[in-house]
């Protein structure tokens, strides 16, 4: 009955899919958009038609400041007894790889004759990397972020507005993260023939993941490439952190086919790994590690969601990691063994922030501080030669690390009561 | 072209929408405010003249759905709406309209112990449902519960966008099963003042395919109904302009049932002055 050749649709199906995960759930109107998009990205990433992956690149060198250093955590190496590399994200041109995509989807946009950039944003990096990208494309731009979100993200909104960008909050559910998401995916649904969606991570449907992995895999080919060259060999494993997934994706991609090296992926395990049923709580945003497998934001994927199917509100103490799915291509990886999902929770993620800034000198995102500490909760089955992504800089966090700090007695942080004195 | 291998069974949407065309269809959110409440509701919807009634199964992510039918769908998770209270309604009521359930894939996934389509499709059925209908699942993820749905004589209907053209349509169309849901407008569902110029664009694009069609996303009024029949629709459908209703009024079954009754009138009254124009000019230009 149906008129669908199966040939055909085996072809697409491995193009849309990670196995089992990914696809295209989306309203009938997106459809035609998504077609148009899959068709840009095979054009203009894959084969570089009109020189737009060279642009991309110069752009991102000029722009942006890549490419980023690696460089060897002195401290680090001789608290774990081993080599430990940090690939330098936070170096990246406003504070995060969050650029390495934006810049990549907006160039794009204007490369598909595309008149508007809408994205979503969580914690304000994604945000704010799309407005920049944006201002320096002179594409106008309007961001969605959850009511708690602008609330709680103050200098990110002013910093989207300075470059230009117009901020929408959304007041529905917990004002968070997804319901961004929806909202944006509601302005496309209307907006769609002239505007693109600038989604932030590896997530949504068929293309998004593969494209936004593909702009962030830059991260893993200059890792490979400076690793080689100062250490002689390939790591023994990289770590990187894993809300949506994209730095994840983004320093993995390279290594995938590299078998011998180990790739963890470190979720946040909030303030526990159990889930309140009735509430529809989780406390933590463990989706590779806890979740179960369901649709959505368009892409069969794992999730935290009830038995009903209801998707629960997640938490993190960080923003950025603060989400009740993740990209399909990691469920796939994770499925499959060739990534590890591990998790580390609030209090070890702020410690892991703490040592980073004393022993090596910088602050980094509360995101990526949850790679970090897992360093030191496991870092005797890592090998002797790690790779961590540093996926951002943590300015934006200080607030929140200084109000969370103050409420545990962390034995990595210093002394907060006396900082306003 | 159009499709002659529906050569299955007639189906019971289809039936009721050819039968009663102009067809009214109408949808609220199951749960909203209780599911005690949308029985009674239902009831009221069906003596008010509708002909097909389609359910929400509530989702927490609705992507599709304006802020009124949003704020429907919380109501009704926050009162604990389950799929099998669901489903229990549905057992429960007895309408002349055939039912329809709407939801998310998520929800019918996740209906079984493992994610499945196959469970809810069974529990649909063995409740009477007649239809199903999924906003975000395009024609290229269907397979699966299409199948499950032929196996168990549900319809699965698709929604026709106004981006939907080409190759995508034709696709479509041959997949037609129930009725076409003609989107009204880019956008999400929500009432609107008037009816978009979109929707007469859809339907002359879709007059050449000999399926049942009806518009939706925007209808508010008898005079809406009116003049997306006389535009060549086989049926009408609101939601919103329903929920506003439920949410807003003081005798929501009073009220529910005169605004099918005004809808389904003005959907009368365009297929009227279809015939009374098709009798005025002898040689009617037909495309
Ligand atoms: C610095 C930083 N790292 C990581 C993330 C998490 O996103 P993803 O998992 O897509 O890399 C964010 C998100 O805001 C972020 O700002």
């Amino acid at each position: 009955m149906s008129t669908s050749d199966p040939e055909h649709n085996r072809e697409r199906d491995s193009e849309a899919t990670f196995g089992d995960y990914g696809g295209q759930y989306v309203p009938e109107a997106l459809m035609p958009a998504l077609q148009e998009l899959e068709d840009a990205y095979e054009r203009y990433v894959l084969e570089n038609e009109d020189g737009f992956m060279d642009e991309f690149r110069e752009r991102m060198r000029d722009f942006g400041g890549r490419p980023t250093p690696l460089q060897r955590a002195d401290r680090l190496s001789e608290r774990y007894d081993r080599e430990i590399y940090l690939k330098r994200e936070d170096l990246v041109h406003g504070g995060a790889h969050k650029l390495n995509n934006a810049l990549g989807q907006v160039l794009l946009a204007k490369y598909m004759g595309k008149e508007r950039i809408i994205a979503e944003t969580g914690a304000g990096q994604h945000g704010t990397a799309t407005a920049m990208a944006a201002a320096h494309l002179d594409m106008p731009c309007e961001i969605y972020m959850g009511r708690t979100d602008v609330n709680r993200q103050r200098p990110n909104v002013y910093r989207m507005r300075m470059n230009g960008a117009e901020v929408n909050p959304v007041e529905a559910g917990s004002g968070t993260l997804k319901e961004a998401i929806n909202e944006t995916f509601r302005d496309w649904a209307t907006t769609v023939e002239t505007t693109h969606y600038v989604i932030g991570s590896v997530v949504g449907p068929h293309p998004f993941p593969k494209l936004v992995r593909d702009f962030q895999a830059v991260i893993g080919r200059e890792a490979r490439e400076q690793i080689r060259e100062k250490a002689g060999h390939l790591p023994d494993s990289v770590v990187a952190c894993a809300g949506g997934g994209s730095n994840t994706m983004g320093t993995f991609h390279e290594f995938v086919s590299d078998e011998d090296v180990d790739l963890y992926a470190v979720e946040a395990g909030g303030s526990s790994l159990e889930i309140d049923a009735e509430e529809g709580l989780a406390p933590n945003s463990a989706t590779l590690s806890t979740g179960t497998d369901g649709v959505l934001h368009g892409a069969m994927t794992k999730l935290l969601q009830s038995e009903e199917g209801q998707i629960m509100e997640s938490h993190s103490v960080s923003a950025g990691l603060d989400y009740a799915g993740v990209g399909p291509e990691l469920s796939y990886l994770a499925e499959t063994g060739r990534v590890t999902p591990v998790s580390v929770d609030d209090e070890a993620a702020l410690n892991g922030f703490h040592r980073l800034s004393r022993l090596e000198g910088i602050i980094p995102a509360l995101e990526s501080s949850h790679a970090l500490g897992y360093l030191e909760e496991s870092h005797d089955e890592l090998g002797d030669l790690v790779v961590v992504n540093v996926s951002g800089r943590g300015d934006k966090d200080l607030e929140t690390v200084l109000e969370e700090t103050e409420k545990r007695d962390l034995e990595a942080a210093p002394d907060v009561e006396v900082f306003d004195g | 072209m159009t499709d002659d291998s529906n050569a299955a069974p007639e189906s019971t949407i289809e039936t009721a929408i050819r039968e009663n065309d102009p067809a009214l269809i109408t949808y609220i959110t199951a749960g909203d405010p209780s599911l005690e409440d949308t029985k009674r509701y239902v009831e009221a919807l069906d003596r008010g003249g509708a002909d097909l009634i389609e359910l929400g199964l509530p989702f927490s992510e609705p992507v599709a759905e304006g802020a009124t039918i949003q704020a429907a769908i919380n109501r009704a998770l926050d009162a604990g709406t389950t799929p099998e209270g669901f489903f229990e309604l549905v057992d429960d009521l007895e309408t002349e309209a055939p039912l329809l359930v709407m939801t998310y894939y998520n929800m019918i996934l996740q209906y079984g112990s493992e994610p499945d389509v196959r469970p809810f499709v069974e529990r649909a059925a063995e409740a009477g449902l007649s239809g199903i209908i999924v906003p975000d699942l395009p024609a290229e993820e269907a397979d699966p519960l299409r199948e499950a749905c032929d196996d168990h004589g549900l319809d699965l209907v698709f929604i026709v966008a106004p981006t939907t053209e080409g190759e995508r349509l034709e696709t479509i169309m041959s997949q037609v099963s129930g009725f076409a849901y003609v989107q009204a407008r880019l956008g999400t569902t929500g009432a609107r003042a008037d009816v978009s110029t979109a929707t007469h664009e859809s339907l002359e694009r879709l007059s050449e395919y000999d399926v049942p069609k009806a518009v939706g996303f925007g209808v508010s009024e008898g005079d809406h109904a009116a003049e997306i029949i006389e535009a060549g629709a086989d049926g009408v459908i609101v939601g919103s302009a329903l929920i506003d209703i439920v949410a807003d009024s003081d005798d929501p079954e009073a009220d529910l049932e005169a605004k099918a009754e005004e809808l389904k009138r003005g959907a009368v009254r365009g297929a009227e002055s279809l015939t009374v124009d098709a009798e005025d000019t002898p040689e009617p230009e037909q495309p």
